[in-house]
């Protein structure tokens, strides 16, 4: 199910950032997903103050020499990913 | 304490094919990425199936909390990224919220795995204060009955009132239960539980079996039948409650067709601390004779993860005997588990006995033979068989 563009994602009780060894990670339970470049600046926006669109909006404007659609695909596949996983509550 | 769980923290890296920068894979960690903290031998439960070892330490033997610091520090120096406090029963250290601050403070994602008994709402809102990020409550089954038979405690009802608290705070919360042949049928029950409390993710971890529940492992070990069914019951609920609820579970590796890879490889992700201090590379590493462990109390834990013989014995691959030495599987699996190679043949070089290419497989089919055999009665609930594991004198 693709996340709602006016929906605003937040991380889940017990998800954070965390740091070690230069690395940034998305620290849950029992996992850790190591955040790089585009996926870093998605979770950093996970606020619950930016809504879906904003985030994709954004991101395109970073990654500009990336195609548009594209950039909002991988968007909203990698929200749904980190909600199935319970990293994502959406308001 | 939980039925030992060998699951390690997954280091994924999310890679996005296409876009303006692309992730690298997951590199092989230089550093263990979880430690396992066990505080204390102690507990208000006696569980028959209890990872803990045979011989229990008692209080004055363990560490005390200046060096519990010093040993998360050097972890989240190390770069360690998560911690499990777990026991025994963590919450019966006196010293537990300076322990969770501690671990924090050391840049830790700090996991409580507990039984919920010594809690109260007091106590629980100064572990989140400390830092507590996740909290695993332990489940010995869906009702009074068999949680109290396997624990050998009346427990149950204090874990539903934790769970009515858990709902005023924010914390990750994750419901344990740990699986066996007398509560594999209330899989329905137990699944009702986690969706009516605050969960994100519940763990139905099937028994495995080292010290008590290896010695407890007849009456333990769920049928064929029984197992296929929990199966098809968990697969629904993972496609139901997804986005809502992880469900993740564990099976009985007698029951498959391949190993498990054993703490994510001997020596590869993660290290864990006894109530005395002593660095070892899993829960049941100490019943394999002839191997030295060092202590947290002589040596950094970076020297021990790089330098200590015992860490070294299994690490890679070069201790492997056929098949494993030549097998595709040999990096997925590390040959399974050592321990287990010992238990069941005799031998901690040996390949998993539960592999289906192992020479000695044949012993697990024969226990699992005895356990699927028609039987005339199951064994009744007023005369228990169990050997209950105790507290530390």
């Amino acid at each position: 199910m693709t996340p709602d563009m006016q929906s605003h994602p937040r991380l889940a009780p017990g998800c954070r950032l965390g740091e070690n060894n230069q690395q940034r990670a998305l620290l849950m339970p029992e996992r850790a997903l190591r955040l790089n470049g585009p996926s870093l600046e998605i979770v950093q926006r996970c606020d619950g103050q930016h809504t879906v669109q904003q985030i994709i909006t954004d991101l395109q404007q970073i990654y500009s020499k990336a195609e548009p659609k594209k950039v909002e695909t991988d968007i909203l596949d990698y929200l749904a990913r980190l909600r199935d996983q319970r990293a994502l509550d959406f308001t | 304490m939980k039925g030992r769980s060998t699951a390690a923290p997954q280091l994924g890296s999310i890679s996005r094919k296409g876009s303006a920068a692309v992730n690298s894979g997951p590199q092989p960690p230089t550093n263990p990425l979880a430690l396992i903290a066990e505080l204390t031998h102690r507990c208000p439960l006696h569980c028959v199936y209890c990872s803990n070892p045979l011989e229990l330490q008692n209080r004055a033997s363990e560490l005390d909390t200046a060096t519990w610091t010093r040993v998360f520090q050097e972890a989240g120096q190390a770069g360690v990224l998560q911690t499990d406090l777990t026991g025994g029963e963590p919450l019966a250290r006196t010293d537990i919220i300076e322990l969770v601050q501690a671990a924090r403070s050391a840049g830790l994602y700090v996991n409580l795995i507990t039984s919920g008994l010594p809690l109260d709402e007091a106590r629980l809102a100064k572990l989140i204060d400390a830092g507590l990020d996740h909290l695993q409550l332990s489940f010995q089954g869906a009702r009074e009955e068999i949680a109290a038979e396997i624990s050998g405690t009346k427990s149950h009802a204090q874990k539903l009132r934790v769970l009515e608290w858990l709902k005023q705070v924010r914390v990750a919360v994750t419901l344990n239960f740990v699986i066996h042949r007398s509560n594999i049928d209330q899989i329905d029950q137990m699944l009702a539980l986690a969706e009516s409390s605050s969960a994100t993710r519940v763990e139905f971890a099937n028994v495995q079996y080292y010290g008590w529940a290896f010695a407890n492992r007849e009456r333990l070990l769920p049928t064929r039948p029984q197992l296929d069914r929990s199966i098809e019951i968990l697969k629904a609920a993972q496609e139901r409650l997804r986005g809502r609820i992880r469900v993740e579970y564990v099976v009985p590796d007698y029951y498959a067709k391949y190993p498990k890879p054993c703490m994510g490889g001997w020596g590869r992700k993660l290290m864990l601390i006894t109530p005395t201090g002593d660095a070892l590379p899993c829960h049941a590493a100490q019943i394999i004779p002839g191997l030295q462990f060092e202590n947290v109390k002589d040596r950094s834990l970076s020297k021990i993860w790089e330098n200590s013989a015992a860490f070294q014995k299994f690490r890679g691959e070069a201790w492997m005997q056929e098949p494993c030495r030549t097998c595709d599987r040999r990096e997925q699996d590390f040959g399974g588990c050592r321990c287990q190679a010992l238990l069941l043949a005799g031998d901690p070089y040996a390949t998993d006995p539960v592999c289906s290419l192992a020479p000695t497989r044949g012993k697990v089919d024969a226990i699992l033979e005895a356990v699927n055999k028609p039987s005339p009665a199951e064994p009744s609930l007023t005369t228990p068989v169990w050997l209950y594991r105790p507290n530390p004198a």
